[in-house]
């Protein structure tokens, strides 16, 4: 490892701690957040030169703190000007460096009230993702830009609007008290849960210089399990994202096409994620209560443990997902279920179930629906309606590699009906 | 997903519009495009010279051939175009119902193929 990534896996590592701390003295999350990213920026320049403090987290929160003064300063000064009449309220003071050491254990915990923070429920998704990554990941704007691929400035906006929002909606930095704490919780987990999806699908994408997002969503959820190692939900959650990730080096081909599960070679699946998922899933299902996370993580565990595609244990995946079902009715979920009805019961019973999510207005017409359908047809042996259906879903398609694989298939079986 | 709007327009038509209400026109563009900046969901776009500044490219036999003019002769044009990031579709489309140019021509809104996908 190069010197300069181990200082960013530091600064990265940091990112959440130096926030919290000076969040927790000083209040201003919006500032206290430019403040640090300057701070990381200054360190990202100087250390590999000059070598890392021995004291880092406090030279960051020195450098922050600084910077911050500034900032109010300078914008106690604006407001001076600009209201001339007006009294202004004055900015809170910052004196000087902060030299009283943490509480025990606050170091820690700060992580978990940014992420709360960053996942506050007044903020949409895409925003929660990116101050997510920016003051929980440290990841700079620019880096967040290039992952979502749109411009800076875009993304810049979008950082500045959920801080904004965060105000307005005058959330403490605090966790939330105890009658929200669960639900708060899920959201955290949801958003991770986003990041992680949002990565794995970029990662079929031929841009290279993406930072990878599956990396920093297993990276955060490792930390929440850290603080919460007894939440059934959160082992759930990183196991179902390590069992994932796993597969990815199977699952595109050199020229970037994506290969099916039921296709991908499994001696190519990371054998160290797998272990490690099937691990963490089997001790949250040993101690319950049983959640969401746990169970598509069970599913992905199935998958994981099966040698060959045909060796897959489909009626106790289906058993899963009628479980996963009863938990939180879904139309994704009834979608996935299917596949497995059709791996249990056979093609005709899958179709019948999918004909009901046909009248289902979140679903109608929803191209990975379709691309189900046509999936059936083809088990089914029915070439037409096969042919017809991945062709349908390819149209609607916005991911040109899933327009690429459905089209594809059709190729494939309208092929085969040549003489 | 992002969507590209396609602005269309009959230039001939917009030519004559008083001075005061193509005024009023971008100065509603100018308000839509602060507005969809500051919630993050511009992405870029630009306006577009004269469709008569046109110029069709075809190669056949290996030959380029070059014609003045748009590819599609029609009385409405593509005058301009722009990229947003939107959550859903249905927003999209109300991003374009929103754009001065729908009330007197029309848009087109295209989603955009992202370059990401998951396995099935």
């Amino acid at each position: 490892v190069s010197q300069g990534a181990a200082v960013e896996a530091l600064l990265r590592e940091l990112a959440p701690r130096v926030l919290g701390a000076l969040v927790r003295r000083y209040g201003h999350f919006d500032a206290c957040e430019d403040a640090v990213q300057e701070a990381l920026l200054a360190a990202a320049v100087q250390w590999p030169e000059q070598g890392v403090p021995e004291q880092p987290r406090g030279w960051l929160i020195r450098v922050a703190s600084r910077r911050l003064a500034d900032q109010l300063r300078s914008e106690a000064a604006r407001r001076r000007r600009e209201e001339a009449v007006a009294r202004a309220e004055p900015a809170r003071q910052v004196a000087g460096p902060p030299d009283e050491p943490d509480p025990p254990g606050a170091a820690q915990d700060d992580t978990l009230t940014l992420l709360f923070l960053c996942c506050h429920p007044a903020l949409t998704p895409p925003s929660q993702l990116a101050l997510t990554l920016r003051a929980v990941g440290g990841l700079t704007t620019a880096e967040i830009a290039r992952a979502f691929l749109v411009p800076e400035a875009t993304m810049a906006q979008r950082i500045s609007r959920a801080k904004q929002r965060i105000a307005a909606a005058g959330a403490d930095f605090a966790p939330p008290p105890p009658g929200e704490w669960a639900s708060r919780l899920q959201v955290v987990l949801h958003v991770l849960y986003l990041l992680f999806n949002e990565g794995y699908a970029a990662s079929a994408g031929p841009d290279a210089s993406r930072p990878e997002l599956t990396a920093e969503a297993i990276r955060l959820t490792r930390a929440v399990r850290r603080l919460l190692p007894d939440d059934g939900e959160v082992a759930g959650l990183l196991a179902l994202m390590l069992l994932t990730e796993a597969r990815r080096p199977a699952r595109t081909r050199p020229d970037g096409s994506l290969v099916p599960l039921a296709e991908q070679d499994r001696s190519r699946w990371s054998r160290g994620l797998i272990d490690e998922g099937l691990a963490l899933v089997a001790a949250a299902l040993a101690r319950g209560p049983i959640g969401p996370y746990q169970l598509q993580a069970a599913i992905a565990a199935l998958h994981a443990e099966a040698g060959t595609a045909e060796e897959t244990d489909w009626p106790q995946i289906l058993a899963l997902y009628d479980l996963l079902e009863r938990l939180g009715p879904n139309p994704v979920v009834t979608l996935n279920r299917a596949v497995a009805v059709a791996m249990v019961h056979g093609p005709r019973d899958a179709l019948d179930l999918l004909a009901t999510l046909e009248k289902d207005e979140r679903m109608a017409g929803h191209y990975r629906l379709v691309a189900v359908r046509a999936h059936l047809h083809e088990l089914a042996g029915a070439r037409e309606p096969a042919i017809a259906d991945y062709r349908r879903a390819a149209r609607s398609a916005t991911s040109l590699p899933e327009r690429r694989y459905l089209e594809g298939r059709a190729d494939r079986l309208a092929g085969a009906a040549l003489p | 997903v992002k969507y590209l709007l396609l602005i269309y327009q009959n230039p001939a038509s917009f030519q004559q519009l008083p001075e005061e209400q193509k005024r009023a026109l971008m100065s509603e563009v100018d308000a839509l495009v602060s507005e969809l900046s500051a919630t993050g969901e511009w992405v870029g776009g630009e306006g577009l010279a004269d469709p008569s500044t046109a110029k069709t490219v075809k190669v056949r036999d290996g030959v380029p051939v070059v014609t003045d003019g748009p590819y599609a002769e029609a009385k409405e044009q593509m005058v301009g175009y722009c990229i947003v990031d939107c959550e859903r579709p249905e927003r999209a489309v109300e991003i374009a119902a929103r754009w001065p140019d729908a009330k007197l021509w029309g848009m087109e809104v295209r989603p955009i193929l992202s370059p990401d996908g998951l396995e099935m």
